[in-house]
């Protein structure tokens, strides 16, 4: 083979497909001129490593005495070492429909046991903190329950605020055509006390406790923190997983009775700015509206939501995988299912509120 | 430190007997027999991403065998049930790669940690301790410091600090002198060796740092990537000069000692 001219990154040169067309055609070694060859660069070796390959496969003689110094080095670096065959990853084929669905289901399959068997550990270790054997520290109980509590006010109070506030608006203007915008107080006072108080703290602490509890445990466990647990023999589910789930299950409901009364306030200046509704016609409405069952209601939802929340980010975040991009994904894998499973609990509760007349 | 029954120095600590280790259908190596001693320096070594840091994760029960069986001190640590399990990995200190202490908690704090939760020392008398431990690493007063305050040569040896806390009786060493500079590096060896000698502590080490390896190891154990499975075993001096090639090259930075040099052709 004749090499000439300059051989440099973005130049035109002999095709590859042309160069194997060549090789295949029953010619049992190669060597090489290179009297006319100018400037060169990895372009050149590249090629030359890829005749390397084709000749392996042909059963060709690949003869390099003839080239540069240079140029013989860096082909000897190349095919020092061959190719790992267990390097080829499996790929899979993503067109491939069947094998998708099929990966999938086995995938969703794997996360149910997995939730089965950290659900369990849990219980375990919930039963054991009722005999006072869970080895964990009050501080970190403390610690927790003062960032997902108090420190969460400020949000939960102007996204519940706004909450109120839109639903007295909608609410407000249909019962204006009807003479009734009284009943905005009804409304707005079930709607909050019902559902949105405790959705909204679920979705507010699962973008923010959520996230923050996978993002923790999961770089734990990139730098092996949780396995020098484990080699303490101290099990990360009591130490780290349990007070993360008490202190949400603790917080929660207090989370939402305030959430409840900053969205009714938000309902309030609505009706009292713009429908020129009475302050105290206001109270007295939303007072007679409510009763201890509708106040209740919410306050159980949000125990099962901060259950949620908390058992979904920890458990997200001590399956990550050991990188950077597992701990971001696990972040993310813990916001979209805590919110996913709060709406579908909150449909079942909806159900079994309608059967038992509630 | 030791109990006088299980003081005798030579017996057994580790048995691993046809241990196949695999991550699902992807085996990283078959066929495990080696015994470690009591309180020698026993090094696993190999190329990069041969298995060493699998085969200490197995060693001290975090990865469960795919095959083969794992006595510590006679008995059989695979099969154990949890709670005997736990009780052997207390005999245990391990310092991972990059110290792997607990960010929320200052280095006097981790230390203590494991002091707090397995005995009933007072508070005060865990303090002392924990004084002690950091100052046997050389970090005294740095107690109230956070691990995101100090360099990574002192959260490792931070970890080695809480890894002694409760006197182990086996101390385990993921890559020992991976990040550090080799004075550092020959510092740590030199501790290395004075806990196992104060303390009769068994060590064993992952590590494929050869200045290390000669210098304190009594015996090491090669890990070979290309068959997936062990290589020889011996103390690294002799092995130098093994009948297993592989060893040879490893230990002679890729020059077998034994080969005349040859004209290498495509």
């Amino acid at each position: 083979m004749d090499i000439a001219g300059n051989w440099l990154v973005g130049q035109k040169s002999t095709s590859l497909k042309k160069i194997e067309r060549d090789l295949s055609s029953g010619i049992s070694s190669l060597s090489f001129t290179t009297e006319k060859l100018g400037k060169y660069d990895s372009t050149l070796v590249s090629m030359l490593f890829k005749c390397h390959n084709f000749c392996r496969q042909y059963g060709i003689s690949f003869k390099i005495d003839t080239l540069p110094q240079g140029l013989r080095e860096l082909l000897k670096l190349a095919v020092a070492v061959p190719e790992a065959d267990s390097a080829k990853k499996i790929g899979y084929n993503t067109h491939n429909i069947v094998r998708m669905l099929g990966e999938r289901t086995l995938g969703f399959l794997d996360s149910c046991t997995m939730y089965a068997g950290f659900i369990g550990d849990l219980t375990i270790t919930f039963s054991k903190a009722i005999f006072g054997k869970a080895r964990f520290r009050m501080y970190d109980l403390l610690t927790l329950m003062q960032r997902t509590g108090p420190e969460a006010l400020p949000i939960v109070a102007l996204i519940s605020f706004l909450v109120g506030l839109i639903l007295a608006f909608v609410g407000a203007i249909q019962l204006a055509k009807y003479g009734s915008e009284i009943f905005v107080a009804d409304l707005v006072g079930i709607a909050m006390v019902r559902e949105m108080g405790a959705i909204m703290v679920g979705v507010v602490m699962s973008g923010r406790t959520g996230a923050a509890f996978a993002a923790e445990l999961g770089s734990m466990k990139v730098n092996e923190e949780i396995s020098a647990f484990k080699t303490f023999g101290i099990s990360p589910i009591e130490f780290l997983v349990y007070p993360r789930v008490l202190a949400l299950i603790l917080m929660f409901p207090l989370l939402t009775v305030f959430a409840d009364v900053i969205g009714m306030l938000g309902g309030m200046a609505i009706g009292i700015g713009m429908f020129d509704i009475g302050y105290e016609q206001y109270m007295n409405r939303t007072l007679a509206a409510l009763d201890i069952v509708q106040i209740s209601t919410g306050i159980g939802k949000s125990l099962v939501f901060g259950a949620i929340v908390a058992v979904i980010g920890c458990q997200k975040g001590l399956s990550a995988e050991n990188s950077s991009l597992g701990v971001g994904r696990a972040t993310t894998a813990s916001v979209v299912q805590s919110i996913t499973w709060i709406i579908v609990a909150d449909a079942i509760f909806a159900v079994a509120f309608a059967i038992f007349d509630i | 430190m030791n109990d006088a029954s299980e003081n005798s120095k030579g017996d057994d600590v580790f048995t691993v007997k046809n241990l196949t280790m695999a991550y699902g259908d992807y085996v990283v190596m078959r066929d495990l027999n080696f015994s470690i001693k009591r309180g020698e320096i026993f090094f696993i070594m190999g190329g990069s991403g041969c298995g060493k840091s699998t085969l200490l994760r197995h060693l001290i029960g975090l990865i469960k065998p795919s095959k083969g069986e794992i006595f510590f001190e006679g008995r059989n640590f695979t099969e154990a049930s949890e709670d005997e399990k736990i009780e052997m990995i207390r005999k245990f200190g391990v310092l991972y790669q990059g110290g792997a202490l607990w960010t929320s908690m200052t280095l006097a704090e981790n230390v203590a940690l494991p002091l707090r939760e397995f005995t009933n020392i007072t508070a005060r008398e865990a303090e002392d301790i924990v004084d002690l431990k950091l100052a046997l690493v050389g970090l005294n007063g740095f107690g109230a410091f956070y691990p995101a305050e100090i360099s990574g040569g002192m959260c490792k040896r931070a970890g080695l600090a809480r890894a002694i806390a409760l006197d182990p009786k086996v101390l385990f060493f993921d890559e020992p002198s991976a990040g550090l500079d080799p004075i550092s590096s020959h510092r740590l060896d030199e501790l290395i060796v004075q806990l196992r000698d104060s303390m009769g502590a068994t060590v064993i080490i992952v590590s494929h740092e050869l200045a290390s390896i000669f210098d304190i190891a009594d015996r090491a154990l090669f890990l070979n990537t290309a068959t997936k499975t062990q290589g020889a075993i011996g103390a690294p001096k002799e092995l130098l000069n093994s009948e297993d090639r592989a060893v040879r090259v490893f230990l002679n930075r890729g020059v077998d000692p034994l080969e005349k040099k040859e004209n290498k052709s495509l």
